[in-house]
């Protein structure tokens, strides 16, 4: 009789948010919980065991993801949860381990711990939802902030140059790196299923719209608006070499998969090296997960 | 309570040399030794020094103030050094690399060709051991026992038997010095030049 | 509590001549502490070293992180990860970890910071000593919480205390710090290790009740929370905002209140059991010097001369700093004629004593603004002072 019954069917990504804390802080028009939803439909597509997937953010409006999320998860300190996350990992290499967090906070207070843990290939997924600015505490200009564009700390118009993350990303040495915008959900969906197949570091970036703040300011409309802007101006461009997806006010925004490679994570380049360094003496860690 | 220094210029082993001295008292001769040294790029001149204080209680003030002894490897630390050593106190040198000035009050000398007894050995960097070993003989402070268990650990194990015979080298020299001491019964540092 | 028998691998058994920062790292290894992220730092850095050289051999993992704040971070990623952690560090790099030292007390989380003091303020004395940062350990992060400080006062006690810290930090939930310092961290003295078998160490309070029951910080009788691990499929969450019990953000007051009353009165309310002091002849004491770490070993000198010079002197030394032992200072602050508080600090730790001998005594501090320690006369002309 069940299956008569529609209505009682579950929204399947139910089980994987924590409905008691429902309805979410965010503004109508947002897109982190669109990339929510594609993070929750990656995971179940790809059947994972979710009680060894860990999410942890640190704080913005992104950072709220980790307490939504019905997985072991931590909401940590501003820009820390990159560092927090590589604890997690060598401390149970078994884990998934997911930072969901936005620009600011993996790019401009966490910008250095980012390129770090890139640098030790340290296996964990990165999801960097990156609205161009600091919206939970009202809009200042970021790291990401377009040149041109207006901020509430840059009313005159952002001059600095921002940051192009999938060159930082590459550069620092992740080995999966890919960008997608709000729009481009089941390709967001894909690309975290391919990261979670994947060991090593994985950054995904994904452009979405702060219609309260970013869009009102620079008098770009509505959510829609936005998501018309990702429409005209996206290019898809896998493989594109990263040095040129830089994004300017409103320009061209070209997204794809841009890197995916594999090569030794730090637990992988710790135990060959001590082993062979060390020979019997070595404990290897990790490996059959005591 | 016997506040001993150790000097001489970087490379020489000289903190090695306060922590051989300062394991074989605490675990073999049982004393209490704390053993200090200089840290950081003020340390890193030509001076480098280590010190010990040594007593048969515990050490609660753990620096030197008027050392007893003071040991000199190189011209420049026992400029330095020398004249913080105590009026009554010992004073040990390589006899080929520190000239001495006049010396003072009843300061008892010794000295010992301890780089070149080592570079006759084989290998100069074992200086360090010979002068330990001279330093142990003339001194007593510690026992020639104590130091050579204190040895492992504490200098590369290939080069383990090669640091004990330079210890007993120093060691043995030291006795000589002491038996020719005792039959002139005048003070050694007659013996020198 | 339960308690367990240190794990042999970690334990290096026997008498070794050690410096303190090498001690540190043993006495970790020898509490069962399997990761250690840090970044070089003088007076500290031995303690780094001599952990990433023993750690591949007991198993475990050491990182050297790219700063102190991706340092402390990473401990509480793996504490909740299931690993007890440490870090070590020194003045500039314990200001960076103010910040996730808050994290870590607002999640209690259990971790061990060992602080081996240099002068300060700022880049100061990088390889002199100092005991300045006695009060930043108490209240270097923002908002109202406790932690327990310990302080040890040679190498010995670097490994003793060190053991001690994390068993303490297990017991209470809660970071806690041994505060050494450059002195005591590069002195080479005797330390003993006993066997594992005499090393009681306490297991971090697991929960064992059914999974969808599980609430974070829903406090057991004894005030503290049973803890999980990440990956045993409870599916917890955790923040750094004001909380619940199901470890959920609540921004109100009320929650605030429970919240924060919490991580203070689960120290306060078991100071008694966590304070440890060492007392000398106390009874008949006119003067009391109260002191912690080296200085306690300076000012013992001190006051045999100060005996044979006839004036009663009794000893208090701070082995636990924070909590500090209020009840007991102004207790004696009745029967003394005066406290004497040396400390390599301009005045620091002596507050403690003047809030809690509340103008029944006076206090005389005996300060040093770091670099060496005190010359023991200053401290007799000091007891002389407050005896006449």
């Amino acid at each position: 009789m069940k299956k008569d019954n529609p209505t009682k069917k579950q929204n399947p990504i139910t089980d994987l948010l924590r409905m008691d804390r429902i309805p979410h802080i965010w503004c109508p028009g947002c897109g982190i919980g669109t990339v929510l939803t594609s993070f929750a439909e990656a995971l179940r597509k790809s059947e994972i065991d979710l009680d060894k997937v860990a999410v942890l953010s640190g704080i913005g409006c992104t950072g709220r993801v980790a307490g939504y999320v019905k997985m072991d998860s931590i909401h940590t300190t501003h820009g820390r949860a990159v560092p927090v996350a590589t604890g997690v990992k060598l401390a149970n290499p078994e884990m998934k381990v997911v930072v969901f967090s936005g620009d600011g906070d993996i790019s401009g207070i966490g910008g250095n711990h980012f390129i770090h843990a890139a640098r030790r290939n340290m296996d964990i997924m990165i999801i960097c939802v990156n609205n161009f600015n600091y919206a939970m505490t009202g809009g200042q200009v970021a790291a990401t902030t377009p040149k041109g564009a207006n901020a509430s700390t840059a009313p005159y118009g952002n001059f600095e140059y921002s940051f192009n993350l999938p060159y930082l990303a590459e550069a620092s040495g992740a080995t999966y790196v890919a960008r997608w915008t709000a729009l481009h959900l089941r390709r967001v969906t894909k690309s975290i299923q391919e990261a979670l197949g994947k060991r090593g570091f994985s950054f995904i970036e994904v452009i979405t719209p702060c219609v309260t703040l970013y869009a009102r300011r620079n008098r770009l409309g509505d959510g829609l608006n936005l998501l018309k802007y990702y429409h005209e101006k996206s290019e898809i461009q896998h493989g594109a070499d990263t040095r040129t997806v830089d994004i300017s006010y409103q320009g061209k925004l070209i997204v794809g998969k841009f890197v995916d490679i594999d090569k030794p994570t730090f637990l992988d380049c710790m135990n060959e090296h001590l082993g062979k360094v060390l020979g019997d003496k070595y404990q290897p860690y990790g490996v059959n997960n005591d | 309570m016997t506040e001993i220094r150790f000097s001489g210029f970087g490379g020489q082993g000289i903190i090695r040399c306060g922590l051989i001295t300062g394991k074989a008292l605490s675990l073999y001769d049982n004393k209490h030794a704390t053993m200090t040294q200089s840290f950081g790029p003020e340390a890193r001149g030509s001076a480098c020094s280590s010190q010990l204080v040594v007593s048969d209680d515990r050490v609660l003030y753990p620096y030197i103030s008027i050392p007893e002894i003071l040991i000199s490897m190189s011209q420049e630390a026992y400029e330095i050094y020398e004249p913080e050593l105590s009026e009554d106190g010992i004073l040990i040198i390589d006899k080929d690399l520190v000239k001495m000035n006049p010396a003072r009050g009843k300061i008892k000398t010794y000295s010992v060709p301890s780089t070149r007894f080592a570079e006759e050995l084989g290998n100069r960097i074992t200086a360090n051991l010979v002068m330990l070993g001279f330093f142990s003989s003339v001194t007593s402070v510690v026992s020639a026992d104590a130091m050579k268990k204190a040895l492992p650990g504490l200098v590369p194990g290939r080069f383990l038997d090669l640091n004990i015979k330079a210890f007993d080298k120093g060691y043995d020299y030291g006795k000589e010095i002491l038996a020719k001491e005792k039959k002139s019964k005048t003070p050694t540092q007659k013996g020198k030049k | 509590m339960k308690k367990v028998k240190a794990d042999p691998k970690g334990v290096l058994s026997g008498s070794h001549y050690l410096d303190g920062d090498y001690a540190i790292a043993e006495g970790g290894l020898a509490a069962g502490c399997r990761f250690f992220a840090g970044y070089p730092i003088t007076p500290s850095t031995e303690t780094a070293e001599r952990f990433s050289e023993r750690i591949p051999s007991v198993g475990g993992v050491f990182i050297q992180m790219e700063d102190e704040l991706a340092s402390i971070a990473a401990l509480i990623g793996a504490v909740w990860g299931g690993k007890k952690s440490m870090t070590v560090t020194s003045g500039p790099g314990f200001s960076l970890m103010m910040e996730n030292i808050g994290l870590a007390c607002m999640m209690e989380t259990p971790l061990v910071i060992a602080n081996v003091q240099r002068g300060g303020p700022s880049t100061g004395l990088p390889t002199l000593t100092g005991q300045q940062d006695m009060m930043q350990v108490r209240w270097g992060s923002h908002g109202d919480y406790k932690i327990i400080a310990l302080s040890p006062d040679s190498p010995q006690e670097c490994f003793d205390l060190t053991i001690e810290a994390f068993n303490l930090s297990e017991i209470y939930r809660v970071p806690t710090f041994v505060m050494t310092d450059e002195c005591v961290g590069h002195m080479h003295e005797k330390v003993v290790i006993p066997p594992a078998e005499e090393i009681e160490l306490v297991e971090r309070k697991w929960y064992t009740g059914p999974k969808d029951q599980y609430l974070p910080y829903k406090n057991d009788k004894d005030m503290i929370p049973f803890m999980i691990k990440i990956g045993d499929g409870y599916r917890f969450h955790t923040t750094g905002l004001t909380h619940d019990e199901r470890g959920y953000p609540v921004i109100n007051a009320e929650c605030q209140d429970v919240c924060v009353r919490h991580l203070n009165d689960k120290i306060t309310m078991n100071a008694d059991k966590i304070i440890r002091l060492e007392e000398d002849e106390i009874d008949n004491a006119e003067i009391i010097v109260i002191s912690y770490g080296i200085t306690s070993r300076v000012t013992t000198r001190a006051v045999r001369q100060a005996r044979k010079a006839g004036i009663k002197v009794g000893t208090i030394r701070l082995i636990t700093v924070w909590p500090f032992p209020e009840k007991r200072i102004n207790e004696l602050a009745k029967k003394v004629k005066a406290f004497v508080v040396p400390e390599i600090n301009y005045g620091q730790m002596v507050l403690e004593v003047e809030r809690c001998a509340a103008g029944q005594t006076p206090t005389v501090h005996v300060p040093h603004c770091g670099g060496w320690v005190h010359d023991p006369d200053d401290i007799l002309k000091a007891i002389k002072e407050a005896a006449k």
